[in-house]
C-alpha cells in the first residue's frame, strides 16, 4: 500500500472469526482513510455484518489486530468501540421511540447538573446537531415515533456525531428512504467526509456505492478479496467480485406476446389508501407496478388480497367475478401475494422451512388427522430444487437461512399453493445480486410457463427490465400505464412524481 | 450424543425429573412409597388439565389468568345443580358448560377487539370468582358422598380417575396440535400472525378457540375437584393460573408463542409437582417453597433462552480437534 499511514484511521488485519467451529472471516484486511466514505460490499453471508460487529465490540475476533491512528486497539465490547469514536447505525434503527429526540441523541451520556440531567444544556446541543443534519425543522421535543423513518436515521447520525465519533458505519441505510431522502443523506455524508469524518457505507444497491464511495472493498466467503476506487470497475466487474464468476447483467426476457386475461381489477378502491385503481394481467405477462415508496402499491395489493377490509370493487378471475374477503379467499380463486417484508408478513422464523412452505397447501397436506407425508416430500424437493435452495434440511428453521434463502422459501410456499396470479411484493429487496438474478430468471421462467405475474418494486431499472408492461403509482392514483415498446425512464419518473398522462 | 439428548425436549425434561428423584432420595423413604407416588402423580395430573389448555392459549401468543376462577365457577354451579336436580351428570354438565361459555366470552373479547389478552383474562379472573361467591353466597355447597367417587376413586382401585382422565385429555389433545390442520394455525399464528393471516388461516377463529379449549379444560378441572371435596367450594383455584403457567414455562413453552408441547407441559408440571412433595418430605418450610418455585421458574426459562448458545458451546467442546468446515451458505 501507497498510501501514507498518517491519513489511515483504522486498519484491521487479518481478523478471523469462527461461529460454532465454522469459520465465516478467513482472515480479512480492511483500510480505511481519514475523510473518505469507503464502500463495503458483497453478498450476504460474505461476512460484513460479521466484520463490523468485530469493529463495533458486539462480537469479538478470534484473530487478526486492529490499528486506529497507528496505535494497536483491543476493542473487547461496545464501550471500547465508543472511546474510539466508533458508531454503528444499524439497519433496524434503534431509537426509543416514546423519548424525545433530544433524549434520544444523548442516551447514555446525558448532561448532568448536581447529579440530575440538565435538560437546557441537552435540548440547546441537540438543536445545534439537528440543524447540522439538516433537520431545521425538528423540534427537540418532538417523540422519535412520530418521525418518518428518514429523519430518524438522521437522528442517528446526529446521535453518533454527539458522541464525538471519528467513524460512522451505515448498514443499509438507503434500504427504506425515497430516493430524495437518499440524497440528502449522501449530501450529509459528504459534508462530514470534509469534516475529516470516516464512513464506511454498506449496501447492496451498487448503483449508490458509484455515486459516493471513495474507495470500495468487496468481501466474497470471509475473504476480502480487492478494494478499488470506483473509477477502476464497473458495475458488472464489481458483482463479478462479489459472486466469483464472469456476471453479465441482463435481464431474461419471456418473449411474452399477448395471452387470455387472468386478473381484471376494476373501480377498486380503499378510503385514504388508494381511488379507482383499475388493471389487467394476462396469462404470461409480467406487469410491473412502480411507485415511490407510500405511493400504494403495496396497499392495492393487500386489497386486493383481502387484508384490507375496507378495500372494495370488482375483481375479476380467468374472466369470473370474485368476491375476496380474507386471505383464504382469495388463495381459494388461485391468487398468491408474496409479502414485501418477509420478515412480518412472509415467514414464521422459529418454525422449519417444511412448515413455512406447507402453510399455504395445508388442505391437500393433513386430511382430518392424517398427514400426507408424500405429499409433503415432493413439494418441498420440487419447490426446492427448482429455487435453488441450499439447506441442510428442509427441518431447519427457518431463521438459520440467510436473506435471500429466506426470500426464496417465501417464493417457494407461494408457488406451492399452484396459484394463477402471482404477485410478487419487492421481491428483490435486501438480497444479493446473485439471489436477484436468480429470482429474475424464476419470474421470466413463471411468466413463459403461463402465470400471471405482478411485479412490484422501487427499483426502476428491475421494473423496466423485467416488464411487459408498467403501471405507475403516485399517492394512491394509478398515473401511468406504460407499455413495453414505450418503457422509456424519464416517461416512469414522471408520471411516479404524480404528472397525470 | 449428550447433544442429541439436550436438543431433544423428552429427554432434557426426563434427565431434569430423574435429577430431582435422585436428590429427594435424601429425603428419605417415606417418598419413594407408591402411595406418595400415586399421589404426586396425581395432584400432576389435575394441574396438568389446566396447564394444556395454558399451553394452547400461550402457543397462539396469549395468556389466560382467569383459569383459577373458572374451576371455581365450574365446582360451584356442578354443586347447585346436582343440589337442585338430583343428577350427578346434570351437575357436571353445567359446571363445564359455563365454563366453556365464560371461556368463548375471554376469546371473543381478545379475537374482535384489541384489548390484551392480559387485561381480558384478568377481568374474567375477577367477575368469574364474584360470579362463584354470588351463587353459593361465599360459602360452600355441600354435595352427598357419592359424588366423591369421580374425583377421589381409582380405577381397580388403582389408577385415581383424575390420571385416566388427564391420559385421555393428553392423547386427545396432542392430536389435535400435531396432526391437524388447526393445530398447524395455532403455531403459526403464534409465530407471526401476520404471516399466518398472509396464509390464509384464519386468525380470529384460532385464537378464540384457545381459549374455549382453555374454558373447557378448567370446566372439567371444577368439576373434579367439586367431587374431590365433596362440595363446590367459591374459594377453589386460587393461584391455579400460576401453577399452569409455570408448568408451561418449565416445559418449554415459549411466552412469545408459537413454541410448545403436550407433553412436555405434562413434564413441566410434574417437574413442580416432585419439587413440591420433595420439599415437603424434606421438611422445608411451607413458605420457602415459594421462593424455590420462583427460582425454578426463572431458571428454566433463562436456559430456554440460552439453550442455543449452551449447545453451542456443548458442540465446541465435542468438535474439539476436528478439521474447520466451509461456512454455511
Amino acid at each position: 500500500m501507497n498510501e501514507s499511514s498518517a491519513d489511515v484511521i483504522l486498519r484491521m488485519s487479518g481478523i478471523k472469526k469462527s461461529f460454532a467451529s465454522v469459520e465465516v472471516l478467513h482472515g480479512v484486511d480492511f483500510t480505511l482513510k481519514r475523510g473518505e466514505i469507503h464502500a463495503l460490499i458483497g453478498e450476504n453471508g460474505a461476512g460484513k455484518s460479521t466484520l463490523i460487529k468485530c469493529l463495533g465490540g458486539i462480537i469479538r475476533a478470534d484473530e487478526g489486530t486492529v490499528q486506529i491512528d497507528g496505535q494497536p486497539a483491543q476493542i473487547g465490547g461496545i464501550e471500547d468501540a465508543e472511546r474510539y469514536g466508533i458508531s454503528i447505525i444499524h439497519q433496524e434503527l434503534s431509537l426509543v421511540s416514546h423519548m424525545t429526540v433530544a433524549e434520544n441523541i444523548y442516551l447514555g451520556h446525558m448532561p448532568l447538573k448536581r447529579g440530575f440531567i440538565d435538560n437546557r444544556a441537552m435540548e440547546k446541543n441537540a438543536r445545534v446537531i439537528l440543524d447540522a443534519v439538516g433537520l431545521e425543522k425538528i423540534a427537540v421535543s418532538r417523540e422519535c415515533g412520530e418521525l418518518t423513518v428518514a429523519q430518524q436515521q438522521m437522528v442517528e447520525i446526529a446521535r453518533a456525531l454527539a458522541a464525538k465519533t471519528r467513524i460512522i458505519v451505515m448498514d443499509e441505510p438507503t434500504a427504506s428512504l425515497t430516493e430524495r431522502e437518499a440524497e440528502r443523506l449522501f449530501e450529509i455524508a459528504r459534508r462530514y467526509r470534509g469534516e475529516g469524518i470516516s464512513i464506511i457505507y454498506i449496501s447492496h444497491k451498487l448503483e449508490e456505492i458509484f455515486k459516493i464511495a471513495d474507495n470500495i472493498t468487496v468481501l466474497r466467503d470471509g475473504w476480502s478479496v480487492g478494494a478499488k476506487k470506483p473509477s477502476e470497475v464497473t458495475y458488472d466487474g464489481l458483482v463479478s467480485m462479489m459472486v466469483g464468476r464472469e456476471y453479465t447483467g441482463h435481464y431474461p426476457r419471456s418473449g411474452y406476446t399477448g395471452g387470455e386475461e387472468a386478473l381484471r381489477v376494476e373501480n377498486f378502491s380503499s378510503p385514504k389508501m388508494f381511488q379507482n385503481i383499475g388493471f389487467t394481467v394476462h396469462k404470461g405477462e409480467v406487469l410491473g407496478f412502480y411507485g415511490l415508496i407510500g405511493s400504494g402499491r403495496t396497499e392495492v395489493m393487500r386489497g386486493i388480497f383481502g387484508i384490507d377490509e375496507n378495500a372494495s370493487g370488482e375483481i375479476y378471475v380467468g374472466g369470473k367475478r370474485v368476491v375476496i374477503s380474507n386471505p383464504g379467499d382469495a388463495i381459494a380463486s388461485g391468487i398468491a401475494l408474496s409479502p414485501e417484508s418477509r420478515k412480518e408478513h412472509g415467514l414464521i422464523l422459529e418454525q422449519t422451512v417444511s412448515f413455512n412452505v406447507m402453510l399455504t397447501v395445508l388442505k391437500k397436506f393433513i386430511k382430518g388427522i392424517s398427514i400426507d407425508e408424500n405429499y409433503e416430500r415432493q413439494t418441498l424437493s420440487a419447490y426446492i430444487e427448482r429455487l435453488k435452495i441450499k439447506l441442510k434440511s428442509v427441518f431447519q428453521p427457518v431463521k438459520s437461512l440467510s436473506g435471500g434463502n429466506q426470500q426464496k422459501i417465501v417464493l417457494a410456499k407461494w408457488l406451492a399453493a399452484s396459484p394463477d396470479v402471482l404477485i410478487l411484493d419487492e421481491p428483490t429487496r435486501g438480497i444479493d445480486v446473485g439471489a436477484k438474478h436468480e429470482i429474475y430468471q424464476l419470474i421470466t421462467e413463471l411468466a413463459r410457463q403461463g402465470m400471471a405475474i405482478v411485479f412490484i418494486s422501487s427499483e426502476l431499472p428491475e421494473i423496466m427490465g423485467l416488464s411487459d408492461n408498467i403501471v405507475v403509482f403516485h399517492e394512491g392514483r394509478q398515473t401511468g400505464f406504460v407499455t413495453r415498446d414505450k418503457i422509456h425512464e424519464a416517461t416512469i419518473l414522471r408520471y411516479a412524481m404524480g404528472e397525470v398522462r | 450424543m449428550i447433544k442429541q439428548l439436550w436438543s431433544n425436549n423428552s429427554g432434557r425434561f426426563l434427565a431434569i425429573v430423574i435429577l430431582l428423584v435422585i436428590i429427594f432420595a435424601g429425603a428419605g423413604q417415606d417418598f419413594f412409597t407408591s402411595k406418595n407416588l400415586i399421589n404426586v402423580v396425581r395432584v400432576t395430573s389435575m394441574n396438568s388439565l389446566i396447564a394444556f389448555g395454558m399451553t394452547f392459549v400461550i402457543i397462539t401468543g396469549g395468556i389466560d389468568l382467569s383459569v383459577g376462577s373458572l374451576v371455581a365457577v365450574s365446582g360451584t354451579y356442578c354443586a347447585a345443580a346436582i343440589m337442585m336436580t338430583g343428577n350427578f351428570w346434570a351437575g357436571m354438565l353445567v359446571g363445564v358448560l359455563i365454563a366453556t361459555l365464560l371461556g368463548l366470552v375471554n376469546g371473543a373479547i381478545i379475537s374482535y377487539t384489541p384489548i390484551p389478552p392480559f387485561i381480558v383474562t384478568l377481568a374474567m379472573m375477577q367477575s368469574a370468582r364474584g360470579l362463584a361467591y354470588l351463587y353459593s353466597q361465599g360459602k360452600p355447597i355441600r354435595l352427598p358422598n357419592e359424588f366423591g367417587t369421580y374425583g377421589n376413586g381409582a380405577l381397580r382401585g388403582v389408577i385415581p380417575y383424575p390420571i385416566i382422565i388427564m391420559l385421555i385429555a393428553m392423547a386427545l389433545l396432542s392430536v389435535l396440535l400435531y396432526r391437524t390442520r388447526y393445530g398447524r394455525s395455532l403455531y403459526a399464528v403464534g409465530g407471526n400472525i401476520d404471516a399466518a393471516r398472509y396464509s390464509g388461516i384464519k386468525v380470529k377463529r384460532t385464537i378464540l378457540s384457545a381459549y374455549l379449549i382453555s374454558g373447557i379444560l378448567a370446566g372439567i378441572n371444577g368439576v373434579i375437584w367439586s367431587s374431590r371435596l365433596y362440595s363446590g367450594q367459591p374459594t377453589q383455584g386460587a393461584n391455579f393460573e400460576v401453577d399452569a403457567i409455570a408448568a408451561a414455562i418449565v416445559g418449554g413453552v415459549s411466552m412469545t408463542g408459537g413454541v410448545g408441547t403436550i407433553f412436555g407441559t405434562f413434564v413441566g408440571a410434574l417437574i413442580m409437582q416432585l419439587l413440591t412433595s420433595g420439599l415437603n418430605f424434606m421438611n422445608v418450610p411451607f413458605y420457602f417453597q415459594y421462593i424455590f418455585k420462583g427460582i425454578v421458574i426463572v431458571s428454566a426459562v433463562f436456559v430456554d433462552l440460552n439453550r442455543h448458545n449452551i449447545s453451542m458451546l456443548l458442540n465446541n467442546l465435542l468438535a474439539r480437534g476436528k478439521p474447520k468446515t466451509a461456512p454455511e451458505p
